[in-house]
């Protein structure tokens, strides 16, 4: 039952931590991989004269260690950063939602459908800001109709956003007509994940700054805010938080419907990446948010979670990626390097909490 | 002869509390065994200890003559001894026939013999004389007396010595009642012994050979059912004096703040009418299954009321949820503190501010410092033994628990407090708190609706109690007015009529 301060603290400390060290250990895991395979590349180049250990230390010291700086190269941070916007500004919904113990499925269609909705619009002549705002709101509005068919007919979140899965998907493919979407390439839209400079860290693109400032507006949101507790008091205990007068219909609804304004934006990114609206895109999205809300120290059933730590989570999911393609390793590969880690993290989490109880 | 169960010098303690002090208890072959006792006397740890759920800590069990110890609650059903708990304890979305065997399927590596599975739930249903349930329909479609006739029915398979029922008729009809009885009737013919526990001393009467009081952990008497009147077996549960002390604050009664006239629910409360005044402590007593928390929920706005008005501070506000109760100045202690009162793996300072946030809030946002210096200011008050206001919940002991969800109510600044078992499952040192704590409450002029299942704290603290008996609120007088025994009698619902005549 009781624990001294110390012990208590520091449990607490490691696991605010947990995911940086995860990521951590992820991308020196890979930096030693990628600098073996390069000192085997080079005694495979010139294997005529390097052989055995004396060969090996040979090749060591001469290899250029191309694959090695291309991962920890600024360039490629850059790039591991812009490739995660998208599913780091998901998460930063789906971590509002899965803290209250939700869940949501439609994501990758809602994503779909926006970003095809925003590429319609532009390609009407509409004005940047105008279709920006229209398009976030229709992802919102996804939101609001999962929210409400959640809280007012106290359906499972599982089974309401598995339909509206099909329905965003099905909305999409109607608005594009069946088809991808071109815009016009001069929109402000296409230069959200432009990189000017690859030598140098900044600037960065600017959907990245996007990210970041939405990161930084949640994490106040969810800690400071009366909203914010009042999400994890619905996902710590449904019950009490009625007893203790939270409306939790309302609540509900509205982070859904809040949280359908990051998926619109998530959409505007996708929109950027693809420099086009494809109506079949962003097929399996919500498993990567989720999966990075869930190695970010989440728990799925409620009442536990961090925008740090799902930042965090969608940057291990995006740098395994990337080591894995700088390894040259088939994408089958990644995925079940992909799978691992989340059942490894997950697991983790368990054991530590098993642990903490006794 | 030897009888079927013999238990000597029962003891069982959890922690500190001493639930069982030297039991002992008795049942023939065929008998009908009756087991009498208050809240909390410990019928319940005594027929856990018997159906292999604790280990007792000194004592001696005879099944047939032969020492037994169960184990654990398969090895007690192996060794002939049955429980039949008081929520049933059936998969409703399996069959009749399914739940009669489950857990006993006659099989053959893992592949169920059907048409023998069959035979078997339709033997034990005819043994009890109700061929005509259905065995192929789910149990969920059953009514609660069929359904307590396909438990009984699992609970024969074992072929079992001993059946255990606690509370039996506690959500029967009368109608469905006589058929228990029949029932009963039947398992006696076979030999069956059955342990009968209830508050209905009525139905003990009707049904029982004989019967053990338990009191305080301790059996205080067995006799002979027929010969026993109900006030002398009722002065056995009692017996005790009210020796512990209750803080008395002095306080005032001032006008009336709340008042319910003949509330009902869906299916509790039936029919509640009370007023409650200003620095007023307003007890309600009342056996489990009562409707007293029901009452409180209906009023609290988080169940459905569907009849009678409520009044709030003079004003009509039968209808409410529990957001705008709050607003009006009524807060509600659950019961049920790990379930629904707390959120057990959040903070010691979410949990007590989360139903008023917004003084320690500016424009939306929460200052941190200041709602930690808010609980700790509380935490000083109230003696909250805790590391900080920081600490998860769940690392409290129950009475820094409960301290810290009254607190809640506190901060609230709640003028009407509606407590639910305010002490329950906690020790002595924060029971005397807690009662400390409510006299001041009153001296501040907030009114106090006090719910206990333990009468001596009722006695102790209360200005007024009022008795609920199945459903109904059936009488309220000043505490100085009650004596234990007519409060008792009230709650079990014979009646006052009732007792003078056996008398």
């Amino acid at each position: 039952m009781s624990s001294s301060p110390q012990r208590s603290r520091s449990r607490k400390l490691l696991s605010a931590l947990g995911p940086f060290f995860g990521l951590i250990l992820v991308t020196t895991l890979f930096m030693a991989m990628l600098a073996l395979k390069d000192v085997a590349d080079q005694m495979e180049k010139e294997k005529d004269t390097l052989q055995g250990f004396s060969g090996w230390q040979q090749a060591m010291k001469s290899s250029p260690y191309d694959g090695l700086k291309a991962f920890t190269s600024i360039a490629n941070f850059k790039t591991v950063l812009s490739q995660t916007v998208i599913v780091s500004i998901g998460a930063l919904g789906m971590t509002m939602i899965i803290v209250s113990g939700g869940i949501d499925l439609s994501v990758g269609s809602v994503v779909a459908l926006t970003s095809v909705l925003g590429a319609t619009l532009l390609n009407k002549g509409w004005g940047t800001a105008s279709a920006v705002i229209v398009t976030v709101l229709a992802g919102s509005a996804i939101g609001l109709l999962n929210g409400t068919l959640i809280a007012g007919l106290r359906l499972m979140p599982f089974i309401v956003t598995l339909g509206m899965m099909g329905v965003g998907r099905g909305l999409a493919k109607w608005v594009a007509g069946n088809q991808t979407v071109n815009y016009p390439i001069e929109s402000p839209i296409s230069n959200l994940m432009k990189m000017d400079d690859l030598d140098h860290l900044l600037p960065l693109p600017q959907g990245v700054w996007v990210a970041l400032g939405l990161a930084v507006v949640m994490s106040v949101v969810i800690r400071q805010t009366i909203f914010g507790r009042y999400i994890f008091a619905i996902g710590s205990n449904e019950a009490t938080a009625r007893l203790c007068g939270v409306r939790v219909p309302l609540q509900k609804v509205l982070i859904y419907a809040i949280a359908g304004i990051f998926f619109g934006c998530a959409g505007l990114m996708q929109l950027t990446r693809l420099t086009q609206g494809d109506p079949s895109g962003a097929v399996g999205l919500e498993l990567d948010i989720i999966a990075a809300v869930v190695i970010g120290g989440a728990s799925l059933s409620g009442g536990s979670g961090s925008i740090l730590g799902s930042m965090i989570g969608a940057l291990i999911i995006q740098a395994l990626r990337n080591g894995s393609s700088l390894m040259n390793w088939p994408t089958f590969t990644q995925e079940i390097i992909i799978g691992i880690v989340i059942i490894l993290a997950v697991g983790l989490d368990r054991y530590r909490q098993s642990r903490a109880k006794t | 002869m030897t009888p079927r169960l013999r238990m000597t010098g029962v003891r069982k303690a959890f922690g500190a509390t001493q639930a069982l002090r030297g039991v002992s208890f008795e049942i023939g072959r065929g008998e009908v065994h009756a087991l009498i006792g208050e809240n909390g006397a410990g019928k319940s740890t005594l027929m856990k200890v018997l159906s292999g759920a604790y280990q007792p800590d000194a004592g001696r069990l005879e099944l047939d003559g032969v020492a037994f110890t169960p184990e654990n609650p398969l090895h007690a059903r192996q060794s002939g001894i049955a429980m039949i708990y008081q929520e049933l304890t059936l998969a409703p979305d399996l069959s009749v026939e399914e739940n009669i065997l489950l857990g006993s399927e006659p099989a053959r590596f893992g592949w169920i013999n059907r048409p023998r599975r069959r035979e078997l739930a339709r033997r034990a249903l005819a043994e009890l004389h109700h061929e005509t349930i259905p065995l192929d329909v789910p149990v969920g479609l059953l009514t609660i007396a069929e359904q307590q006739v396909v438990e009984i029915a699992r609970a024969l398979i074992g072929d079992p010595k001993v059946i255990i029922m606690d509370e039996p008729t506690s959500s029967l009809t009368q109608v469905d009642t006589e058929n228990l009885f029949a029932v009963i009737g039947k398992l006696r013919q076979r030999g069956v012994s059955v342990v009968y526990i209830s508050h209905f001393l009525e139905e003990c009467q009707r049904l029982c050979h004989r019967f053990t009081v338990l009191r305080d952990g301790e059996s205080v008497g067995t006799s002979d059912m027929r010969t026993a009147q109900l006030p002398e077996i009722i002065r056995l549960m009692v017996g005790r004096e009210i020796t512990e002390i209750y803080p008395q604050t002095p306080h005032t009664l001032g006008a009336t703040v709340f008042s319910l006239k003949n509330v009902a629910g869906e299916t509790k409360p039936r029919s509640v009418s009370l007023t409650l005044r200003a620095g007023e402590i307003l007890g309600v007593a009342g056996l489990i299954g009562a409707g007293r928390t029901e009452t409180l929920r209906a009023c609290f706005g988080l169940d459905r009321l569907i009849a009678g008005t409520v009044e709030v501070f003079g004003r009509e506000a039968t209808r409410g949820t529990p957001t705008s109760r709050l607003d009006s100045g009524i807060g509600l202690l659950s019961e049920n503190r790990k379930e629904e009162g707390l959120m057990l793996n959040r903070s010691l300072a979410d949990n007590l501010t989360v139903t008023r946030l917004s003084p320690l809030a500016r424009g939306g946002f929460i200052n941190r410092r200041a709602q930690q210096d808010c609980t700790q200011r509380w935490m000083e008050r109230l003696e909250v033994r805790a590391q900080s206001p920081a600490q998860p919940i769940s690392e409290l002991s129950g009475g820094n628990q409960q301290k810290i969800a009254i607190a809640r109510l506190l901060h609230h600044e709640a003028k009407i407090l509606l407590l639910d078992e305010p002490t329950r499952g906690i020790d002595v040192g924060s029971k005397a708190a807690i009662y400390r704590l409510i006299g001041q409450l009153a001296a501040e002029g907030k009114s106090i609706l006090f719910v206990s299942s333990y009468l001596p704290e009722l006695l102790g603290v209360c200005d007024t109690i009022a008795v609920m008996s199945r459903g109904v609120l059936v009488e309220s007088r000043p505490t100085t007015q009650w004596t234990e025994h007519e409060i008792i009698t009230a709650a079990i619902g014979s009646g006052s009529n009732d007792v003078s005549t056996h008398a």
